[in-house]
């Protein structure tokens, strides 16, 4: 497929291939929109190239997917935009279904860190070296990631506490 | 003193039951509960159009200790369950609860992990009102319903 990339996105696009060629896995496009797919190791360092260098300033955000039954089944993305060059790119990061787990870039972007517990708390995708690693969400004693795909729409039954029906004699 | 000055001469009987059903009918107090849309429609019952001071039901508390009638207006999640529980538990005696819309009335739409399905599930809810919102004419005729079910309580003894 032939990619149809503005300047900006181009100089992009070569630098991550340039830079990042052992984790860069393939890159397409979208609905109008430009998806690089890498390596889970390299997350962080690509995330900081992307930054610094072009000026992806802005985590618009950054959200877990369930590819059920697939290989690799979790994927992160990421949603960046550089407000200087108007430019939005989508960077994805497939996960295993064991132990799903990611360095968190709650360090580049401060924004990370709710947008990252919301991942965890959904998914169960860990990141590792968060500020301040919880659920967001559920309770902290809730078992379960609401929105993994075999989760069922109602929930597990007595999973959350419901009130007492009889006064509390306090 | 009192009663006879405006009557004169005479007196009338009655049960106190009666009385006091008719006073407690008449003043029945809104705890709101609004969490969701629902609550944009319970604004408009007490407001001037539908007004909901024509039943007395008009002084809409934001506190426990002085409401008779909690009105559920939205969605309820677990979390806000707890909430609502205890402002029920610190409402006196006696008192009523309106379930508004389908989503305190069954979770409605939000048939998830995280929504209750059913305000009934922790709290004994008295009056049920349809619709996704109702309009506050919907509310007024449960607080109608609740003024009715009040009427016929025996709610100082009972006749033996």
């Amino acid at each position: 497929m032939d990619l149809e990339l503005s300047d900006t996105l181009k100089k992009v696009i070569d630098g991550l291939s340039d830079q990042f060629s052992d984790s860069f896995i393939e890159v397409y496009q979208s609905t109008g929109d430009t998806f690089v797919r890498v390596e889970a190791d390299a997350v962080v360092d690509i995330c900081k190239y992307l930054k610094s260098t072009h000026h992806f300033i802005y985590l618009n955000d950054l959200f877990g997917t369930d590819r059920f039954t697939s290989e690799e089944r979790f994927e992160v993305v990421y949603n960046l935009i550089s407000l200087r060059d108007r430019e939005r790119l989508f960077l994805k990061v497939r996960l295993p279904e064991e132990d799903p787990r990611l360095e968190s870039v709650a360090d580049i972007w401060k924004s990370a860190s709710w947008m990252e517990r919301e991942v965890y708390d959904m998914f169960g995708v860990h990141f590792d070296n968060h500020p301040d690693f919880r659920r967001i969400f559920m309770p902290e004693d809730y078992e379960y990631h609401p929105m993994r795909k075999e989760f069922p729409l109602l929930g597990i039954p007595g999973s959350i506490e419901l009130p007492s029906t009889t006064p509390d004699t306090e | 003193m009192g009663i006879e000055s405006s009557l004169g001469d005479g007196y009338f009987t009655t049960k106190v039951d009666a009385l006091t059903n008719w006073a407690r009918s008449n003043a029945a107090w809104p705890m709101p509960m609004g969490l969701a849309c629902c609550a944009i429609e319970m604004m408009a019952f007490a407001g001037p159009k539908y007004d909901a001071a024509r039943f007395g039901s008009e002084v809409m508390r934001f506190s426990p200790r002085q409401s008779d009638v909690m009105i559920v207006a939205g969605w309820v999640n677990y979390k806000m369950a707890h909430a609502i529980r205890r402002i029920w538990d610190q409402m006196p005696d006696p008192k009523w609860c309106i379930a508004m819309g389908a989503c305190a009335s069954t979770g409605g739409m939000h048939r998830c992990y995280g929504v209750v399905q059913g305000c009934d599930n922790f709290l004994p809810v008295d009056a049920y009102v349809s619709g996704c919102p109702p309009r506050p004419d919907a509310l007024l005729h449960a607080l109608m319903k609740i003024q009715d079910k009040i009427r016929t309580e025996h709610s100082v003894m009972l006749d033996t």
